[in-house]
C-alpha cells in the first residue's frame, strides 16, 4: 500500500463529507447520527490523531459491522438502533445555567443528600462558576506533585497525542478490538477517557481522580480509560461520581484496560450513579461495559464497584491472572430498584501458578428490579495450586423483585481449590419492627440492614468514597418499601 | 402512664386479645403471667405498634393520649421499650452502630441534636459496666451468633442506654442463667424511678424474686382473668395454671 498521509485522509473525507452532506456539520460541535467508516475517519481527525490510531478505529469498526449484539445476559430491553446515535459531540464547555436557581429541584435536593458542596453542585449541574481560579490552582498543585514523580494522568486524547508510544504499545492488548460488540464498538468510536501510567517503583502519592471528579461528571458516551503501573509501582484510581449523572444519551458502552506489571498494584474503584429512569422505568441509561486487567507476576488488581444506577447495566470486571503469584480481587455491590436490570459480575482467569482470587458480589434488590450475578473462575492447565473464594450474597426487599446467581466455574487442574458460597435473604418484618421499635423509622431501618450487609465491600473503598457511597445508596433505595 | 381499655387484637381475623384492660402507673412494677399461646407477647406488641395486629376494639393510651394512630417508632419516641422474647439478627450493623442510631434518631424527634460522640461512649461505658457487658461484644454485628442469654442481656443493655418511660420485658428471664438473671435484674432494678413503670412478662417466680411486682395479672385466652399481689405468682408457681382455667370455665 503507498504512504497514505493524514492530508490525504482529510482530502478524501473532505469530498466523502460533501458527498453524504454532512460538509457543513463538521464546522459544527454535533455529528448527525448514523456510523460508517467516514464517521469513524472524522472523530479520529477531530481529535488530530496520528493515522495508527484512525487505522485501529477502523479496523475495530469493520469487525464491529458484523458482530451481533450479545444475548446470553439476563436482561430485557429494546435493542438500540445504532444508526440513529450521533458519535461525537463537543465537550460542552458553555454553561447550562447561570444560577443553581434555574436547576431541577429535584436534582439539588439530592446533592443535598449526598453532601456536595455548593461550588461541586454548581459544576455537577453545569452552572456557571465564579470560584474557577481557585480550583485550577489546586488541580495545578496536584499536577504538579503528580509530575515529580514522573506520573502521567491525563485524558486518552492527550495521550495520544503525547504519547503515543506508551498508548499505541497497549491499547487493545487486554481488551482487544474485536474482544466483544460493544468493546468493538467503543474502539471504533471512543470519544475520551482516561489515562495513567506510573512508572517503575513509584507509589502514587494520591487516590487519583478523586479531585478530577468535577471533570469526571461530564465524561462521553464511549469512554475508553488505560491504566498501566509498571514494575513495582502501586496506584489508586477512583471512577465516576456519586451525584447522580443525568444525560441524554442512551447508551453508554466504555472500555477499561488495566496493566499491573511484575509486583505492581491497582485499585480501582467505582460509584455509577447513572440515571435509572424514573418509577416506570423510562429514560435511563443502558450502560454496557468491558473491564479487565492484567495481572504480571506477583501483581494485583482489585476491583470494587458500587453501581446504583442505570436502567440496565451489563459489567464484567475481569482479571487475567498471567503472571505466578499474581492476585485479582473484584467487591461489588450492585443495587436494582423500581424496573432496574443489572447483570454484573467478574472473570477470573487463572493462568500463572499459585494465583488467587477473591470474589465478594452483594446484590440488592427492591421494586420490580432483576439483579444478576454472573461470574467465571477459570483454571488453566499449567495454574498450579490456583485458588479462588466467591462468596454471592443477595439481599432482596419486597416480593416483585428478583436476585439471580450464575456462577461457572471451569478448572483444567486438580491442584485448584475453588470455593463457592451464596445466600439471599429478605429484608424480614421483624428486623424492620425491631428497628421501628427502638426509635428507627423504616426508612432508616433499610438504610441500616443495607448498610449491614454491603459492610464488607464499603469497607474496600477509598474513606471518602465510602460515606459516599453508604450515602447513596440510601438514596438508591428511598421509597422501596411502602 | 398507660391505661389499656377494652383491648381487642386480631392477627388474619384471628382473634387473639379479647377485652383487655390493665392501667400501670407511674413507678409501678406489674408482672403478667399465662400459659403459652394465651396472648402475653402479643399484647406486647399491640402496645409497641407492630401493624400485623389490627385492633379492633378499645384504645391504649399513654400518658392520656391514645397512640392507636402511631407508628412504632413514635410510640417509640415517646418512650415505650419493647424488650424482645426473639431479639432479631440484623448482619454487619454492630450493636454500637445500632445505639447510636437508635438514641440519636430519638433524639431527633424530640427536637434535640445528636449526642456528641464522647457523651455516647461514656453512656456505652457506664451502662455496659452496669450489665457486665465486654466491650468487645458491642462491635460484633447485632444479636448474631450471639447466645439465648447474650441476647436478653443485649436487650436490657438497649433499654439502660434509651432509658424508656415504659419496659416491657417479655420472657427476658428465659436464657438466662442464675448469675446473669441476678445482673439483668438489678440493672433493671437500678433503672427503676418514680417515673417510670415496667411490664415483665414471664412464666417463674425466679425473676420476680428479683423485680419485685406490685401487682401480678394472669392472662388467659386473651383476657386478664385474675389480678393480684405479688403472692399471687407464689401460688401459681406451685400450683400451675390449670386452677385458673377451671375458675374461668366454672
Ligand atoms: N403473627 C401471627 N400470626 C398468626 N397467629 C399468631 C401470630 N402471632 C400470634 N399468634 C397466635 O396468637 C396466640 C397468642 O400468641 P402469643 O401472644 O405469642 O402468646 P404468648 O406470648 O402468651 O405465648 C397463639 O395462638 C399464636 O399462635
Ligand atoms: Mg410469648
Amino acid at each position: 500500500m503507498t504512504k497514505y498521509t493524514e492530508d490525504d485522509l482529510r482530502e478524501e473525507l473532505k469530498t466523502k463529507e460533501y458527498e453524504y452532506g454532512f460538509y457543513t456539520d463538521m464546522e459544527s460541535d454535533t455529528f448527525p447520527i448514523g456510523l460508517d467508516e467516514d464517521v469513524v475517519r472524522a472523530i479520529s481527525l477531530k481529535k488530530e490523531e496520528p493515522q495508527w490510531m484512525t487505522d485501529w478505529r477502523l479496523e475495530a469498526f469493520r469487525a464491529w459491522k458484523d458482530m451481533i449484539e450479545p444475548e446470553w445476559a439476563n436482561v430485557k430491553y429494546v435493542k438500540p438502533d445504532f444508526q440513529s446515535i450521533s458519535y461525537y459531540s463537543a465537550p460542552n464547555t458553555k454553561p447550562k445555567y447561570d444560577s443553581l436557581d434555574e436547576v431541577d429541584p429535584e436534582l439539588l435536593e439530592t446533592f443535598k443528600k449526598l453532601g456536595i458542596s455548593l461550588d461541586e453542585q454548581k459544576a455537577l449541574a453545569g452552572v456557571a462558576m465564579d470560584v474557577v481560579i481557585d480550583s485550577v490552582s489546586v488541580a495545578t498543585t496536584f499536577k504538579k506533585t503528580l509530575n515529580e514523580k514522573g506520573i502521567i494522568f491525563c485524558s486518552i486524547s492527550e495521550a495520544i497525542r503525547e504519547h503515543p508510544e506508551l498508548v499505541r504499545k497497549y491499547i487493545g492488548t487486554v481488551v482487544p478490538q474485536k474482544d466483544n460488540f460493544y468493546a468493538a464498538l467503543n474502539s471504533a468510536v471512543f470519544s475520551d477517557g482516561s489515562f495513567c501510567y506510573i512508572p517503575k517503583g513509584v507509589r502514587c502519592p494520591m487516590e487519583l481522580s478523586t479531585y478530577f471528579r468535577i471533570n469526571q461528571a461530564n465524561t462521553g458516551q464511549f469512554e475508553r480509560t488505560l491504566v498501566i503501573a509498571d514494575e513495582g509501582s502501586y496506584v489508586s484510581y477512583l471512577e465516576g461520581c456519586t451525584a447522580p449523572s443525568r444525560d441524554e444519551n442512551q447508551l453508554h458502552a466504555a472500555v477499561v484496560e488495566l496493566i499491573a506489571m511484575d509486583d505492581a498494584e491497582i485499585k480501582y474503584s467505582t460509584v455509577q450513579n447513572w440515571f435509572p429512569g424514573n418509577a416506570e422505568g423510562k429514560g435511563g441509561v443502558y450502560n454496557f461495559v468491558t473491564k479487565r486487567g492484567l495481572c504480571e507476576k506477583n501483581a494485583k488488581i482489585s476491583w470494587t464497584q458500587v453501581e446504583t444506577g442505570s436502567a440496565i447495566t451489563w459489567k464484567y470486571p475481569s482479571c487475567i491472572l498471567k503472571g505466578d503469584n499474581s492476585v485479582g480481587e473484584f467487591y461489588s455491590i450492585a443495587v436494582t430498584n423500581n424496573h432496574q436490570q443489572a447483570d454484573t459480575g467478574t472473570k477470573m482467569i487463572h493462568l500463572g501458578k499459585n494465583t488467587k482470587s477473591t470474589i465478594i458480589s452483594k446484590g440488592i434488590s427492591a421494586g420490580k428490579s432483576q439483579n444478576s450475578y454472573r461470574g467465571l473462575v477459570q483454571v488453566s492447565s499449567r495454574a498450579d495450586n490456583a485458588r479462588n473464594f466467591s462468596q454471592c450474597d443477595s439481599l432482596l426487599m419486597g416480593n416483585d423483585c428478583g436476585a439471580h446467581t450464575f456462577p461457572y466455574i471451569e478448572v483444567k487442574n486438580k491442584s485448584a481449590i475453588i470455593e463457592h458460597e451464596a445466600t439471599t435473604s429478605k429484608i424480614g418484618e421483624d428486623q424492620i419492627f425491631y428497628c421501628n421499635q427502638r426509635g428507627i423509622d423504616t426508612e432508616k431501618a433499610i438504610a441500616l440492614i443495607v448498610n449491614g450487609f454491603s459492610k464488607e465491600v464499603l469497607n474496600k473503598l477509598p474513606m471518602e468514597f465510602a460515606v459516599e457511597a453508604q450515602k447513596l445508596l440510601e438514596i438508591s433505595l428511598e421509597g422501596s418499601v411502602g | 402512664m398507660l391505661k389499656i381499655n377494652n383491648l381487642h387484637a386480631s392477627v388474619e381475623d384471628k382473634a387473639i386479645l379479647r377485652g383487655i384492660n390493665l392501667e400501670v402507673k407511674a413507678g409501678e412494677v406489674h408482672a403478667i403471667m399465662g400459659p403459652n399461646g394465651s396472648g402475653k407477647s402479643t399484647l406486647a406488641s399491640v402496645i409497641a405498634g407492630k401493624e400485623e395486629y389490627e385492633v379492633t376494639e378499645g384504645e391504649i393510651l399513654l400518658e392520656n393520649v391514645n397512640i392507636d394512630e402511631m407508628a412504632p417508632e413514635e410510640r417509640a419516641h415517646k418512650g415505650i421499650f419493647l424488650s424482645f422474647q426473639y431479639p432479631v439478627e440484623i448482619p454487619g450493623v454492630s450493636v454500637t452502630n445500632f445505639m447510636k442510631t437508635a438514641i440519636n434518631e430519638t433524639r431527633k424527634a424530640n427536637g434535640l441534636p445528636d449526642m456528641p460522640a464522647n457523651e455516647m461512649l461514656k453512656l456505652i461505658r457506664e451502662k455496659s459496666e452496669m450489665l457486665e457487658i465486654d466491650r468487645k461484644f458491642l462491635s460484633r454485628s447485632l444479636n448474631e451468633g450471639f447466645s439465648g442469654g447474650e441476647k436478653k442481656r443485649n436487650e436490657i443493655f438497649q433499654m439502660a442506654m434509651l432509658e424508656p418511660k415504659l419496659a416491657i420485658l417479655d420472657e427476658t428471664d428465659s436464657g438466662l442463667d442464675i448469675d446473669a438473671l441476678r445482673i439483668v435484674a438489678n440493672g433493671v432494678n437500678k433503672l427503676r424511678s418514680r417515673d417510670n413503670a415496667v411490664i415483665v412478662i414471664t412464666h417463674y417466680q425466679r425473676l420476680l424474686d428479683h423485680i419485685v411486682p406490685d401487682f401480678v395479672h394472669v392472662l388467659f385466652e386473651g383476657r386478664i382473668v385474675k389480678s393480684g399481689g405479688k403472692e399471687l405468682a407464689h401460688e401459681l408457681e406451685e400450683k400451675g395454671y390449670d386452677w385458673i382455667k377451671e375458675e374461668v370455665n366454672a
